[in-house]
């Protein structure tokens, strides 16, 4: 008898330790082999789109590339555009654990830049910089926290749905920032584009050292790393998870869902006010209509691409910022419309939504059959 | 205004007259999502249904010059996007909502993109129906000035208010909507019942569209719509699903985007943006309002997830 006949022995010694390694490489595999099956699908959709205006999607997609991360230049242009990105798409990734859908991550952004920018103009020239920056995020933070926590809170506690709440509070929030920029806190000297006065060049969030990248993308990738952290690795993040997959059962084990809720969609809208302070204090100088520049409305479609992941975020949002930078080169050279850029984040944005259907479809992604078979 | 000696009661006529122009595209965007609702699933994307209808319709009625060739072609398109919104939500583990935001992202895109070479043209307008003849003061005259859609669609309104109660396929819808199980027992295909819903819809949200671009403000450009088509969502909850209510909110709402330009209109500058907020601060409050953590709304659908 030899130890190859006995199949007990052989099947006990070798995948003992193979087995989970199997099983959480099919775990793993499902979201990134389905994620990029519906990047090349969209991909090509778009590109029958572009051959029907009868452009060439080869020529396109080659501009994409060099646009967003041909060279060293426009690499650091994607890093730039993606800063903002990663945290409104947190803003819609973090209650996402919760079960709900938030989309007015744009009010949040456009309050926390107007929030900044009047924090910002007694502290100016006299407290200092430091000291400055960290009061403006402060501030930016608590409006942004305040505007989306408030869709939460009433989503609970009154049974409005968030998803057009948070909505109409976006616009509600544009409504404000106009009368603010044109009111109370205008700069005389702006006069075909309203803004708050400026903020003194030293008083500006500068650049990565080495780069011409400003600090929101350092301070973007730690609000998706600490998001990570709490999601994964503290009991808020473990009660938020379970909540949201049953509300019942997480009120019968007496997690406070309420809390919970508002607590979730606070921190995430105070993520999505940084954004707006970011774009005050490294971008614009000050507190302007281009605060409302649809960052809000794409960190909607990076959080979904990325699964509501936050460090799968990251990745996505670089892919977005690069796609987003390319958009002026693709106008220039191929002749094609701005929106040439929103068509193709709005074809992938459908086609993944719908290949969530072949999520547990696939049995060689099933951990299970890895075990049986093994 | 001065000259006239209409003075102060300017403020009401213009919120009359505003009510009426503005609230067109909400009647036609409600009314849709009403019987997409009604079927039980939500098409958040009428917002970019209404924008490309604009668009369609606006191109149309340039190159052919006539606007009602251009409100037909903005009825197909809205109907493709309808289609296209309800056979992708057939599927399992699909999310109606989501697909509703993405399914707006596309339709703005593809109506900036198809639409950029329509900004400088001119479309022939709609007709309008001058109601106002035996007044001698122009500015009555202007407000009873109504187009024709606005009356096409307060029959849709009763004529969808009386086909839910008193035919077959409004028996049907709602049977859909309430139960998929209870629609399957009685042999209705549900997701056939909601594909036409919701292509129903999509037409509905486009003459709205079709209004803007052609009527009111009768110029295409992509700053066209400031969320009609999303705050038509919330219009439906507040109407509790009733056309005939779809129409009074619509009413409401209009008169409610009124209020800052004819406030305006008298000198009344000040928090001129924040009386611009007013139809969202209003949505937002009725939502409030009306809704409860612990029951579901009453006469909603039972199949809707947008209620649960």
């Amino acid at each position: 008898m030899t130890i190859e006949a006995n199949p007990a022995i052989s099947i006990a010694g070798k995948p003992a330790s193979l087995r989970p390694v199997l099983e959480w490489t099919a775990r793993r595999a499902e979201p990134i082999v389905i994620g990029l099956a519906a990047i090349l699908i969209g991909l090509a959709l778009f590109s029958l789109f572009i051959l029907a205006v009868g452009k060439s999607p080869a020529t396109l997609f080659q501009l994409m590339y060099t646009g967003g991360f041909g060279s060293w230049f426009s690499v650091q242009n994607s890093l730039s555009r993606a800063a903002p990105l990663l945290l409104t798409a947190l803003c819609v990734a973090l209650p996402a654990r919760l079960g709900l859908v938030i989309i007015g991550g744009e009010g949040a952004v456009v309050l926390g830049g107007v929030a900044a920018a009047a924090m910002a103009l007694p502290l100016a020239g006299t407290a200092p910089v430091f000291l400055t920056l960290v009061l403006m995020a402060m501030a930016a933070m608590v409006v942004g926290g305040i505007w989306i926590g408030l869709a939460g809170f009433l989503r609970h506690y009154r049974g409005v749905n968030e998803t057009i709440s948070s909505l109409l509070l976006s616009y509600i929030a544009i409504a404000l920032m106009n009368q603010f920029v044109e009111g109370v806190l205008r700069d005389p000297a702006s006069l075909n584009k309203p803004s708050t006065r400026p903020l003194p060049a030293e008083y500006m969030l500068g650049n990565i050292p080495g780069m011409d990248v400003h600090w929101g993308l350092v301070i973007g990738i730690l609000a998706c790393m600490v998001s990570w952290i709490v999601i994964e690795a503290t009991s808020y993040g473990f009660a938020a998870r379970i909540a949201g997959g049953n509300v019942r059962a997480a009120q019968i084990q007496g997690l406070p869902v309420g809390k919970l809720i508002a607590g979730f969609t606070a921190l995430a809208g105070s993520f999505a006010g940084l954004a707006g302070m970011i774009e005050v204090a490294a971008v614009q100088g000050s507190a302007n209509a281009s605060l409302a520049a649809g960052y809000g409305y794409t960190g909607i479609l990076v959080a979904f691409l990325a699964r509501h992941n936050p460090l799968a975020i990251i990745p996505v949002a670089i892919l977005l910022g690069g796609i987003e930078a390319s958009g002026g080169l693709i106008q220039r050279r191929m002749g094609l419309p701005d929106a040439t850029v929103l068509v193709l984040q709005g074809t992938l944005f459908i086609v993944i939504l719908f290949c969530e259907t072949f999520y547990g479809r696939f049995k060689i992604f099933n951990p299970d059959l890895w075990k049986r078979s093994l | 205004m001065e000259e006239t000696g209409i003075g102060i009661w300017g403020v009401p006529l213009a919120i009359f007259a505003g009510a009426i122009r503005v609230s067109t595209p909400f009647i036609f965007v409600s009314l849709g999502e009403t019987i997409t609702e009604r079927s039980g699933r939500i098409n958040l994307g009428l917002e970019g249904t209404l924008v490309f209808g604009a668009m369609t319709a606006y191109a149309v009625a340039v190159m052919t010059g006539s606007p009602t060739l251009g409100v037909v072609a903005a009825m197909m398109a809205g109907a493709i996007f309808g289609v296209i919104h309800g056979w992708i939500c057939k599927f399992p583990k699909v999310n109606d909502i989501a697909i509703g935001i993405a399914m707006m992202q596309f339709g703005l895109g593809m109506a900036f993109f198809l639409g950029k070479s329509f900004i400088q043209p001119v479309a022939p307008k709609l007709p309008s129906i001058a109601l106002g003849g035996w007044s001698s003061m122009p500015q009555l005259q202007a407000a009873l000035n109504i187009n024709v859609l606005f009356f096409i669609g307060a029959a849709l309104a009763l004529f969808l208010f009386w086909a839910f109660k008193n035919t077959r396929i409004g028996l049907i819808l709602r049977v859909v909507g309430d139960s998929t199980d209870a629609a399957r027992a009685m042999g209705i295909d549900p997701d056939r019942v909601r594909l036409l819903a919701t292509a129903a819809g999509g037409s509905l949200a486009a003459i709205g569209g079709a209004y803007l671009s052609l009527y009111y403000p009768g110029s295409w450009n992509e700053g066209i719509s400031s969320g009609q088509g999303l705050m038509a969502v919330a219009l439906v909850i507040f109407a509790r699903w009733n056309p005939i209510g779809c129409f009074l909110a619509a009413l409401l709402f209009g008169g409610a985007g009124a209020l800052g330009p004819a406030l305006q209109s008298v000198g009344v500058t000040q928090g001129y943006y924040l009386f611009y907020a007013a139809p969202y601060v209003l949505t937002l409050i009725i939502l409030i309002a009306t809704s409860s953590p612990t029951r579901s709304l009453a006469g909603a659908p039972g199949a809707l997830s947008l209620t649960k």
